[in-house]
Formats: structure tokens, C-alpha cells, sequence
């Protein structure tokens, strides 16, 4: 099976959703699932396309939520004055069908023997192609040592809140709530900066692997303050979703 | 408008390409910078879809949708593979 | 075509009173779209100047000469090529008829240049008559930097691709080379009611 990927065609094709799931109020995990999906990497992607009865067609990428061998599954953030989000999110429901293509990328996606320790790095909902990294660590039982730093505006706005408080073993998850934090928070309380990064980041002299995702600003930002405290640019792989992180 | 990466047009370079080129790397014609197709400044929703330098700006890779066929001029690489 | 996806629309504005003002293959927006093929320019007002001419033979005018030329303020519906219009947008700007007459105009074509690099084509006869602006009020306020401010190139009969963003000069010539988009495929006139979206149509 691993030797037919690398000569297929990238085909659009239909696909039923199976369920719809609430992650926070704005956001919802789709799972799909897709006839002869080929497999995934975790950190790929897919194109999904949406057509109304004039003809009028919206395409969109999404980060597939899941780890290779799970049932495909995409996270999509409701952005109020967005076309496609709200559908997603507020419309679609189970046995609706959704048309997309995948899986797409080959740069921003980790597997074990690409090794650690690893730094994920995620603004807002650039959690989920990191989200299936960790769901793949664990899958496959790597000893690769993480650590995920997450941005998020308030404790309401946390993706995988659950199953974030509950990492496996060698996973350290570190929060930052930028706008509200709830009382008694303990924990960091501002944007991701170079100080915070000081902190939390593994030192340049372990050779880390890090993966960037999430609005454009919030990439730049970390990305120049890991290469500034020594991690080589080839060991910082970035995915920028945009200001408003796709519409 | 903020740019985002060669990622977000990883469906498109398949289309073009045939296969993923995301993590091929490109030579920028106008200063010699070495980057992957990944990481270049793109422009989506534009008339058509612009990839650049992200260190000097030069337009690297331009895609236009002309009705069903999708043209793609990329004389701003020195070189992509 | 794809299939329908059950209960997907896309946003549109209202219907009847609209008729005969969208042109073939548009669809209505409320809203004002960035579109753009690089980073926004922003050009310092004091760094800023408008030229129209030959090479060689422009006329310049700085930022307080240029705002002390005399003006109007025009309503006019926009057509892009990626399908949307926007009925009664309000602009204030320069009739190029203006500019055209105070720079001493000949030459059937221009190419205007802008900040950033971008170009679009145009033949002079368009820029003329009273359908083309250079553009630095929108909706009453100076024009954001995302649209096109400082200044733009404002020709609402033909496709939004020619009213060029962060535009510095018109440069007057013989021939109709193609601009940014004319040379990667767009059409060299761009005319919304007949469709001509691209070389060819």
C-alpha cells in the first residue's frame, strides 16, 4: 500500500460526513468518511469544495485533525463574516456529503524517524495539524520528547481542551490565554514573545524540531524568535492560516 | 493584505505539477535565496495566485485560472526542484 | 458541475432594483474585497508624487499639489474579475481628464506604474471623457492603504484589475504592452459586459 501514494492523481471526491462535533462554541471537528482514502501523513492537509445550485463554487484547505489510520477528520473555526466557516460549523450535519481532495503537503508534516525533541507551536487553530502529530507520537508509541505551547485567546477558545489535559507520556503541554484568563490562572498570560519562548523552548543546542502554525503574524513573530535563539531555519517549519485563519 | 505560504497552495502545485512540490526547494532569480516552495510569500484571491521571494519580494511563481485550464509562469526561479 | 452541497450559499445582496447594473457571470457583494499580488505598499505622503507623460516628458505633482487640483466626488459601481461587483461605490479624486490636460496628453496607450511594482495597460481613449479617476477618498475617508491609498487608478467601465492600486505614474506610449495581469494570461481591454476576463474571450 505505501508504494502506490507517490503516482496517484489528487482526485476531487465526495465523501459523507459521518459526525459532527463541538470542540468550543465556535469551533467543530468533521469527520468524514472518505471510499478508499489512500492515507495520510500527520500535519497534511485537504481541499474541501463547496457548490450552490447556481454554481457558484467556495474551495478552502483545512488541516486534517487526525492521525494517520484514524478516520479523516477536519477542525473548522466559525469566522463570523466568513463564507465557508459558518457552513461548515452551523449547517452541515452527518450524512450530509462534502466534496474535497487529499491528502496535500509533504513539508509541514512530522512521522517518527524525523525525530525531536519536538516544539509545537500553535496560534489559535493552528492546533490541529499539530494536534494530529501528537495523536500520531502516541499512535505509534514514539519517545520523541514534546512540547506543545498554545495560544489561545480565553479558556473557552482551547481546541482539544480534554485531551490536551490528559497528554501521553514525554508530552508537555504549555498554555498562554491572551485576552481573558479565568481566575486563579497560574499560567502565562500574553502573546508568545521571545521572552516566553525563552522559556519554554527547548535550547537551541538540542537540535529541536519545530512546527509553527497559526495566523501569519503570530508565525512570523515565533518563527524570527526561534532562528534569532539559534534554532537553524531548516529546523523551523512554518503554516501560515492567514490573519483570520482562513474564512 | 498578509501573505500566507506555499502550503496553502499544495492542491494547486499537484494540479500543475503532478505531484506534491511543497518541500522542493527554489531559487529565487532576482537574489540568489535558496527557500522550500513552502515557505514563499503567497497571495491567494488575487486575480490569479502569486508566490514570492520572502526575502526580496520577487515575484517567483504566478498561476492563472484561464477558464478550465491552469497557466503557471515561473521565469522569477532560477531554478525549483 | 460538483455536486450541490445541501444548504450552502454564497453571500449576495439584494435582487430586482439591482437588475441591468451586473454585468454577465457576477455576483453582488456588500462587502469590499482585498485582493492583491504582494505585500501592501506604504509610501510616505511626503515621499509620495504623481506623474503623466512620456518618458522623459512627465508632468509631476507632489502630495499637496496633487490635493490642490480640483476634484470630484463620483459614485460608481465596480466590476472584478473574480466575479464580484459592488454598486454605488463613493470615491473623491482627480479626473484624469485633468491630469491629462495639464500634462499636455498624446499617446494612444498608457501603462500605469505603481508602488510595488504592479502595471495594467489602458488605452487613452478610456482614461478620457470622464471615466477615469486617480482616487484617494473612499466612502469619505482617505483611501486605506489595503485599497489602494495613497492614491488608485480608478476606471469602473472596465474590470477592477485595471484600476490599479498605489498607482505613482501614467506613462504615455504608442503601443499597448501588456501590464501585470495582461501578461500572465488576463485580457488587454477588460471589458465587464462583454466578459473579456481573458486573452481571447
Amino acid at each position: 500500500m505505501a508504494g502506490t501514494a507517490l503516482r496517484r492523481r489528487l482526485s476531487w471526491q465526495v465523501a459523507p460526513v459521518s459526525a459532527v462535533v463541538p470542540e468550543t462554541p465556535s469551533v467543530r471537528t468533521i469527520t468524514l468518511d472518505v471510499p478508499d482514502w489512500p492515507g495520510h501523513q500527520a500535519g497534511q492537509h485537504v481541499d474541501i469544495r463547496l457548490t450552490d445550485e447556481d454554481g457558484y463554487v467556495a474551495e478552502r484547505s483545512y488541516s486534517i485533525a487526525s492521525a494517520p489510520g484514524e478516520p479523516v477528520a477536519i477542525t473548522v473555526e466559525r469566522l463570523d463574516d466568513g463564507e465557508v466557516s459558518p457552513y461548515l460549523t452551523d449547517e452541515l450535519r452527518a450524512g450530509d456529503e462534502l466534496e474535497l481532495r487529499g491528502p496535500i503537503g509533504g513539508y509541514f508534516v512530522w512521522a517518527p524517524p524525523d525525530g525531536g525533541p519536538l516544539l509545537l507551536l500553535a496560534g489559535g487553530s493552528g492546533i490541529v495539524p499539530l494536534r494530529a502529530i501528537l495523536r500520531h507520537r502516541q499512535r505509534t508509541g514514539s519517545a520523541v520528547p514534546a512540547r506543545l505551547l498554545y495560544s489561545s485567546r480565553t479558556l473557552a477558545d482551547v481546541i482539544y481542551h480534554a485531551e490536551l489535559d490528559r497528554p501521553a507520556d514525554g508530552v508537555e503541554v504549555i498554555h498562554t490565554l491572551t485576552r481573558q484568563q479565568p481566575p486563579g490562572w497560574t499560567g502565562y498570560a500574553r502573546r508568545v514573545d521571545a521572552g516566553l519562548l525563552g522559556e519554554v523552548a527547548w535550547p537551541a543546542a538540542m537540535m529541536p524540531l519545530a512546527y509553527v502554525c497559526g495566523p501569519t503574524s503570530f508565525v512570523e513573530t515565533v518563527s524570527q524568535a526561534l532562528v534569532q535563539s539559534g534554532y537553524p531555519p531548516e529546523r523551523v517549519k512554518t503554516e501560515r492560516f492567514g490573519a483570520t485563519g482562513g474564512s | 493584505m498578509e501573505s500566507l505560504d506555499g502550503n496553502a497552495i499544495g492542491g494547486l502545485l499537484y494540479d500543475v505539477f503532478g505531484t506534491e512540490m511543497t518541500a522542493a526547494t527554489g531559487i529565487c532569480g532576482g537574489c540568489g535565496t535558496s527557500s522550500k516552495v513552502a515557505e514563499f510569500a503567497v497571495y491567494l484571491d488575487a486575480p490569479g495566485t502569486v508566490a514570492r521571494c520572502r526575502s526580496c519580494g520577487s515575484v517567483l511563481m504566478v498561476f492563472v485560472k484561464v477558464r478550465e485550464t491552469t497557466c503557471v509562469d515561473l521565469r522569477g526561479l532560477a531554478s525549483l526542484g | 458541475m460538483s455536486p450541490v452541497s445541501r444548504g450552502f450559499h454564497r453571500r449576495h445582496q439584494g435582487p430586482a432594483e439591482t437588475a441591468g447594473r451586473v454585468p454577465p457571470g457576477q455576483y453582488l457583494t456588500k462587502d469590499f474585497p482585498v485582493l492583491s499580488a504582494g505585500p501592501t505598499p506604504r509610501t510616505a505622503l511626503d515621499r509620495w508624487s504623481f506623474s503623466v507623460g512620456r518618458v522623459g516628458r512627465q508632468k509631476t505633482w507632489n502630495w499637496a499639489e496633487f490635493r490642490a487640483l480640483p476634484s470630484q466626488d463620483v459614485t460608481v459601481d465596480i466590476h472584478c474579475v473574480t466575479k464580484w461587483s459592488k454598486l454605488d461605490t463613493a470615491w473623491q479624486g482627480v479626473s484624469v481628464d485633468t491630469l491629462l490636460d495639464l500634462a499636455g496628453h498624446d499617446g494612444p496607450f498608457a501603462m500605469a506604474h505603481c508602488d510595488g511594482g504592479y502595471t495594467t495597460n489602458l488605452p487613452v481613449a478610456d482614461l478620457t471623457g470622464g471615466r477615469a479617476w486617480v482616487a484617494y477618498g473612499y466612502d469619505g475617508r482617505p483611501l486605506e492603504p489595503e485599497h489602494g491609498g495613497p492614491a488608485r487608478l480608478l476606471v469602473p467601465h472596465l474590470y477592477f484589475w485595471k484600476s490599479a492600486k498605489w498607482v505613482r505614474s501614467l506613462e504615455l506610449r504608442d503601443t499597448n504592452d501588456p501590464g501585470f495581469w495582461e501578461n500572465y494570461g488576463y485580457h488587454m481591454y477588460g471589458d465587464p459586459w462583454r466578459e473579456q476576463r481573458y486573452a481571447g474571450d
